[in-house]
């Protein structure tokens, strides 16, 4: 069952399927079905007399024979994740290329070089990697290989070479020129499915997203709140005798579901959030990628308009025509193929992140219930040995 | 316990009435009325149900009632009543007098305060208390009558003064202090409670909005559509069990409240102590400013510079017969002084004693009843804790399904 293998290779901290779940860490018992592992860490900052910037460690495990050495230990900067993500959209234009974190973060409060900001951005490139790493298409793209193994110098010289800007935005200009007719007119039903598909989802994950901040903004102020009102129940248990361990006792139970709450909040923001902004990026992806295929067919349909009066000058043109038919075919299937495979990934992702929240909350009230059961425990044992006492004479 | 009225009638105040009148100045107003049902528990041991009586009060009745027992027994903490207005509100909660929880819960608040006085030792054998409970028409001018409102205006004079005490009694001084904290620490409790009562309706009503979008999305999934359709619907649940979680607060918010005006009503025991101290302390110094000046008219000494020695000396002096006159004339009123002294002192005596009594028993009612509002509030918070769990587990098992 290969798509499981595909599944299993995101980050170990992300659980995935529930029955991959239980296998978590049973798939690395199967190696034979990964010979690629990367991970993305150690953050340094760098500072020139231009410029500061951070960089990242990529640090490659393989047994693929493709690769000179079986480990990689190299340093790449965002630019670099940006370069590859152009060049794979380049050779690959119908397929999802996985979403890469956005340059400035435009809402909240964090700041550029924050550790926060850092560490984000990092698990974001992380799974980056790993989501080429399982594309069974992606994984073998050359510029992908050179990304993890060449060094600074090689890869810079590397980047120098290819198509230049100018050609690149040639064919964009020819490609916006033959969309701005076709595409539409011939374009086979389960694109259009996929159009519409891919309109309302990204409305509603765009929703979510703002809901999944609200309620992070809600629990946020909440535990503000909580936080003054436990020390009132200590500050009112100073004047009193009788009543003052009962009073402390709520104290302490309230700084516990206020320090539950915060770990809740934590739990949001560190799955749900990033989930949710992945799968908006990915929305925008795949509208871009719905649109590139218009294109491609555009170019087939236009020419083939083109030709239609002209009845002598058709054999000349076949063999275009021709090429053009089989590169629309190629790109169909291409996308067809990582469109199925896209949706099955989505949903093992929201399956797993939506769990994750329902377990967020679990262990808050279960964690909650524990701490006020304990006190009333205390306080019923209290009123017992009262009671007793009373009777006696 | 056994003479208190509480054990032999039951009281209720069963029912709320919006009602309009004319008011003193003859212009419409809007009130509530409140129905107080009555009946003799005795005859209930016999098999016989006795009848009901019932007579409708408005709040201002009740607060003539309380006035009239603050300024009779001063020497009692008088249990309070429900806020006049709605205080320590959180955004949901009306301030409205009218809104109609705010008078389902002023009407358990002022069943509470009958309940309180009718089990008092000393306030549940006052006839007024008991008229008020069974005597609907005269039942104002009967209290006109008992003229408690001359003491009323000059112990609200009082209440209010400043003035400094000798020597004071340290266990009031101790208690009054307490009571001042208590207030300060509850009013601080209950405002920080309306707040954590906001945050937490904000946190339970945003996922209320999961449930439409779920439900939105469901309409274009195939295999996702179920799960998130009944996740959608166990979020609806979550968002809409606040309701019931805090409105069962605010009666644990309205057990404090009451205490917090318990503090009030103790700290009044203690100003009225302090008070008849300071007259007491007043009436022995001119006592002895009096002694002292007979003394100085009957030996011819002055010891102390005062006006009339000074303008005699100038002027002349008096005449032995003048002498005479005045020592007489102050005799008797020493005399008079020390009369009233020997009852103000026993006054005190007796105030301190039957003051302390009741100080003891509200201590011992006090501590009973906020242990018991503390662990009705840990019952809440772990009712809302087996919800949590019920709605997530439900929530979980359908998002795993998707």
């Amino acid at each position: 069952n290969t798509s499981l293998a595909e599944v299993n290779s995101f980050s170990p901290s992300v659980p995935i399927s529930p029955s991959s779940m239980i296998n978590q860490y049973k798939f690395e018992d199967e190696p034979e079905l990964r010979d690629l592992f990367i991970t993305v860490d150690d953050p340094e900052s760098h500072i020139t007399a231009i410029e500061t910037f951070i960089t990242y460690r990529v640090f490659t495990k393989t047994s693929r024979g493709e690769f000179d050495s079986s480990e990689y230990k190299v340093r790449r900067r965002y630019q670099d994740f940006l370069w590859l993500k152009s060049k794979l959209e380049e050779a690959h234009p119908t397929l999802i290329i996985p979403p890469l974190p956005e340059k400035f973060i435009m809402k909240g409060m964090v700041e550029r070089f924050s550790d926060e900001f850092i560490e984000t951005r990092r698990k974001a490139l992380h799974k980056f990697l790993n989501r080429i790493a399982d594309h069974p298409t992606l994984t073998f793209n050359e510029d992908f290989k050179i990304f993890l193994t060449a060094q600074a110098w090689e890869l810079s010289s590397h980047k120098k070479q290819g198509p230049g800007l100018l050609s690149r935005m040639g064919q964009t200009v020819r490609a916006v020129a033959s969309s701005v007719r076709g595409g539409v007119k011939n374009r086979p039903e389960m694109f259009t499915e996929m159009n519409d598909y891919m309109e309302t989802f990204s409305q509603k994950i765009n929703v979510l997203d703002k809901i999944a901040h609200r309620t992070y903004k809600e629990e946020r102020e909440y535990f503000n709140e909580m936080k003054e009102y436990g020390p009132i129940h200590t500050l009112w248990s100073a004047s009193e005798e009788d009543i003052a361990d009962s009073l402390k006792g709520v104290a302490s139970c309230i700084d516990k579901c206020c320090k539950a709450t915060e770990k809740r909040m934590a739990g949001l923001s560190e799955n749900l959030l990033p989930i949710l902004h992945e799968y908006i990026l990915y929305s925008e992806i795949l509208m871009g990628v719905l649109k590139r295929r218009d294109q491609i067919q555009g170019e087939l349909d236009s020419k083939v308009d083109a030709l239609a009066n002209r009845k002598t000058e058709k054999d000349l043109f076949s063999e275009e025509i021709g090429k053009l038919e089989d590169k629309v075919e190629s790109a169909n299937n291409a996308l067809k193929a990582d469109w199925d495979r896209w949706k099955q990934n989505m949903q093992c992702d929201m399956r797993s992140t939506f769990t994750n929240v329902a377990e967020n909350n679990l262990h808050y009230y279960e964690e909650c219930l524990a701490t006020w059961e304990s006190f009333l425990a205390s306080q019923t044992v209290d009123l017992r040995v009262e009671e007793d006492s009373e009777d006696r004479p | 316990m056994e003479d208190c009225l509480a054990k032999k009638m039951e009281i209720t105040v069963s029912e709320a009435e919006k009602r309009t009148g004319r008011n003193a100045m003859n212009m419409q107003e809007t009130y509530t009325a409140y129905l107080i049902e009555t009946r003799a528990v005795e005859s209930q041991s016999e098999g016989q149900c006795a009848p009901v009586d019932s007579l409708w009060r408005r709040y201002s009745e009740f607060e003539l009632l309380r006035n009239y027992l603050s300024v009779t027994y001063p020497h009692i903490v008088v249990p309070p009543l429900p806020e006049k207005r709605a205080d320590f509100v959180w955004h949901k909660l009306s301030a409205d007098n009218m809104d109609p929880d705010f008078v389902e819960r002023r009407r358990i608040g002022l069943e509470n305060f009958l309940l309180r006085v009718a089990s008092h030792p000393v306030l549940c054998q006052d006839k007024i208390f008991y008229s008020f409970l069974t005597q609907e028409g005269g039942w104002k001018e009967m209290v006109n009558e008992t003229g408690f409102q001359l003491k009323a205006d000059s112990r609200l004079k009082a209440l209010n003064a400043t003035f400094r005490v000798k020597n004071p009694d340290k266990r009031f001084t101790e208690l009054k202090h307490y009571s001042d904290e208590l207030q300060s620490v509850i009013s601080h409790l209950l405002r920080v409670r309306a707040r954590v009562a906001d945050r937490l309706y904000g946190v339970y009503k945003v996922h209320g909005n999961y449930g439409r979008v779920f439900s939105e999305w469901s309409a274009i999934e195939k295999e996702m559509g179920d799960g998130l359709q009944s996740a959608g619907h166990h979020m609806d649940v979550y968002a809409a069990s606040i309701d019931d979680i805090l409105e069962e607060e605010e009666h644990y918010a309205d057990q404090l409240k009451e205490y917090l005006f318990y503090a009030e009503a103790l700290r009044a025991v203690c100003r009225k102590h302090e008070l008849m101290q300071y007259d007491l302390e007043m009436a022995a110094q001119d006592l002895t400013s009096k002694k002292q000046q007979c003394e100085e008219l009957a030996t011819g000494t002055v010891r102390t510079f005062s006006l009339k020695g000074m303008t005699s000396k100038l002027f002349g002096q008096e005449t032995p017969e003048q002498r005479e006159a005045k020592i007489k004339v102050l005799e008797e009123q020493i005399q008079e002084g020390e009369e009233q002294l020997k009852s103000k002192n026993l006054e005190g005596r007796d105030f301190v004693k039957s003051a302390w009594a009741d100080i003891e028993r509200f201590k011992d009612q006090k501590n009973r009843d906020l242990k018991e509002a503390l662990i009705s509030y840990a019952v809440m918070q772990i009712s809302m804790c087996k919800k949590g769990i019920q709605v997530w587990t439900n929530a979980k098992e359908c998002f795993s399904k998707m």
